[in-house]
């Protein structure tokens, strides 16, 4: 996983609350194979609307999203995050996510900021009336920043630490890889195993 | 204090345990499947890691394989790929594949049994929510995303954050024509879809312990309907017999080290869950649902109940949107509800006893006119088991399709699928709007039901058959 220590970037206001995971990503994409190619399915639905904040010419690149609350709600799909971040977003600010979708975020280094409705309608406002204006999402300082605009946010510490370390959880895990192996010799012969390619079945 | 059966297996597979960190955990048995493998294949990839642990993973086809013609190739050029996909990535990385044609593919969830690799006190992992059926061996199982696929192809081991324990106690006699099905609806529309929500459920009592093998897989599946993380059933002489002499069952001593292990697998009597539910066998009946969630259920005595009746304002709203869905109206009798299809199969009732059953009631009779009936094995050795017994005789002979097995029509990846309101008797587990099939109707029912309804073209249950010929009134149905 890409480390995520400060990014800044523009952003893109999303006014709209309950954003679930079949609208940011739909179901028919979870055929696809790789964890890319998912960003024409992003907001499929509302992409066709060529007034659609993402369609606009002034949001593109943009790589903040900032939504409204309860984000991420519905199936437990990890696309939707692969699709965030295919299209290029690094972090999403919102007053509220939804548990599975913001672990997935975090497994996957997609930053997810939880901050006051009010600093969100700030930055709302702020993005909305200056579409170049640039928003730093800044996790060593904890805090987010824009013009007018400085709020502080909280993250668990052990998630902090591995997006800082750019750690996925198998990285870290495999920082037990002696732990991992001492258990495997104390596991009793009787235990199923499965028998693998090539050998006699 | 005592533990619970979970917490026991929870504690013998900790590799380490920190203040402020979740429990690093050891995976006994990674199953893997067509649908959520991919991405975590090409991210090891990526990295350039390898499967640690390939003598504990195993990957089959399942939900997007064709249940005829099997042997032309797949015509949905995306369901295709994906199975192309799996097959060149256990190939690259060395995984045991069972492919659409192998005499041990099927549904992961009656593949990993029926081979003897589901065993008591084991952990079980698959990028699937319905790894819970395992549970019924006393297993810890529970449904995985991608990444923590990936995790567990590369690590053998997951971080996993606490559970809560929940007892849903069964006492008594199930009646004459009550099912592990009906049973397991009863328990969801009882504690709710989120009833479950950060628990893991014991289901235990007398009425639990008289159920077979099958049966159990059947109530551990539903787990996850109820928002549970996982479902268990202790281990007992049942589930020793099962597993007795399975390709993958411990032998010779290991056998016995084995036996002595899985009877510790009991929950303490002075341990305490943090939820209990007691439910009376007694007072159970056929149980089918009437709405788009698999807690909107009832008694198919009942009628579809009047959204006005609920007082929580969600519930009435979700009632009201599933009616409108369903195409039903309040105060209907269930027993009125005509169906177009009915399927018999999936990782919920596609075992062997599920095929007796549903065949038992069919035996000499004929499905309605109209109707659609479609009878999916589990897994192809379920198929060759119903194929000995006559029983894919006794469906062609009432009218119905025998097929080949996979996940089918039990989410529709595949060919089989319902067509826009169309009403359906299923044996599988969801309900959902569109499951089956895009504006699909689905009404989740047992084995018997779905074999009854066929006969007669609405829901009902086989006491509904009485009086009308078929082979089971004169004489013993299709014996085990
Ligand atoms: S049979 Fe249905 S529920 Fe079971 S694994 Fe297949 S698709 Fe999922």
């Amino acid at each position: 996983m890409e480390a995520f220590t400060t990014h800044t970037g523009r952003a893109v206001p999303l006014r709209r609350g309950n954003v679930d995971t079949d609208q940011i990503i739909p179901a028919h994409w979870l055929k696809k194979v790789t964890r890319d190619g998912f960003e024409d399915g992003l907001f499929e639905a509302w992409r066709k609307d060529p007034e659609f904040v993402l369609n606009r010419p002034e949001r593109a690149g943009a790589s903040v999203l900032v939504a409204g609350p309860d984000f991420g709600t519905g199936s437990s799909r990890e696309h939707a995050v692969w699709a965030l971040q295919n299209y290029g977003f690094r972090a999403v600010v919102s007053s509220r996510f939804a548990d599975i979708f913001r672990g997935n975020s975090l497994k996957n280094g997609l930053l997810t900021v939880v901050l006051p409705q009010e600093t969100v309608e700030a930055l709302w406002r702020l993005t909305e009336t200056d579409p170049a204006a640039e928003v730093t999402v800044d996790l060593v300082g904890r805090q987010v920043r824009a013009e007018g605009i400085t709020a502080d946010f909280a993250l668990d510490e052990n998630a902090r630490w591995r997006l800082l370390e750019g750690l996925d959880d198998i990285g870290l895990t495999l920082r037990h890889a002696d732990d991992i192996t001492a258990y495997e010799a104390r596991r009793p012969s009787f235990k199923p195993s499965t028998t693998p390619l090539g050998a006699q079945f | 204090m005592g533990r619970t059966l979970a917490e026991k297996v929870w504690d013998d597979h900790v590799v380490t345990r920190a203040e402020g960190e979740p429990d690093l955990l050891f995976i006994d048995l990674h199953l893997l499947h067509e649908v959520t493998s991919p991405q975590a294949f090409d991210g090891l990839r990526k990295a350039g890691r390898a499967v640690r642990r390939l003598d504990l993973t195993i990957a089959t086809e399942d939900h997007n394989t064709p249940t005829l013609d099997i042997d032309k190739p797949i015509a949905d050029p995306v369901s295709r790929t994906q199975l192309e996909t799996l097959r060149r990535n256990c190939a690259e990385f060395g995984v045991r594949l069972h492919p659409l044609g192998d005499v041990e593919q099927g549904v992961v969830h009656v593949v990993g049994p029926q081979l003897g690799l589901t065993q008591p006190g084991t952990t079980v992992v698959c990028g699937d929510s319905h790894t819970s059926t395992h549970g019924a061996f006393g297993a810890l199982a529970f449904g995985i995303g991608t990444s923590q696929v990936e995790h567990v192809l590369a690590t053998q081991t997951l971080p996993l954050a606490p559970f809560r324990t929940m007892a849903v106690t069964v006492e008594g006699e199930l009646p004459e024509g009550v099912t592990a099905k009906d049973l397991i609806l009863a328990v969801i529309a009882r504690i709710g879809t989120g009833g479950g929500q950060g628990y893991v459920i014991e289901y235990r009592g007398s009425a639990i312990e008289k159920l077979s093998m099958e049966a159990r897989m059947t109530v551990c599946n539903m787990s996850i309907e109820a928002g549970a993380r996982a479902g268990m059933i202790a281990p007992d002489e049942t589930t020793f017999a099962y597993l007795k002499g399975r390709p993958h069952a411990p032998a010779g001593d290991d056998w016995d080290a084995a036996v002595a292990y899985w009877r510790t697998l009991r929950t303490d009597d002075d341990a305490v869950f943090d939820h209990e539910v007691v439910i009376d066998a007694a007072g159970l009946s056929p149980f089918v649902t009437w709405g788009t969630n698999p807690g909107q259920g009832a008694p198919l005595s009942a009628a579809v109940p009047d959204p006005a009746s609920y007082s929580d304002p969600s519930d009435r709203f979700a009632a009201e949107k599933a009616l409108e869905y369903m195409g039903l109206t309040a105060g209907q009798a269930l027993r009125d509800v005509t169906v177009d299809t009915v399927f018999v199969g999936s990782c919920t009732n596609g075992r062997i006893e599920d095929l007796r059953a549903a065949a038992a009631v069919l035996d000499g009779r004929r499905i309605a006119d109209g109707v659609r009936m479609l009878v999916v094995p589990g897994s192809v050795r379920v198929g060759l088991q119903a194929v000995e017994e006559g029983l894919d005789k006794v469906f062609t002979a009432a009218g119905a399709e025998w097929r080949h097995a996979g996940c089918s029509m039990c989410l529709g990846m595949n060919p089989d699928q319902l067509a826009p309101g169309e009403r359906c008797a299923s044996t599988s587990n969801r309900n959902f709007e569109g499951r089956q099939g895009k504006g699909g109707r689905t009404h989740l029912v047992s084995p018997q039901v779905a074999a009854a309804t066929a006969v007669l073209g609405h829901l009902a249950s086989p006491a509904d058959l009485a009086g009308r010929t078929g082979a089971s009134d004169v004489r013993t149905p299709v014996e085990a």
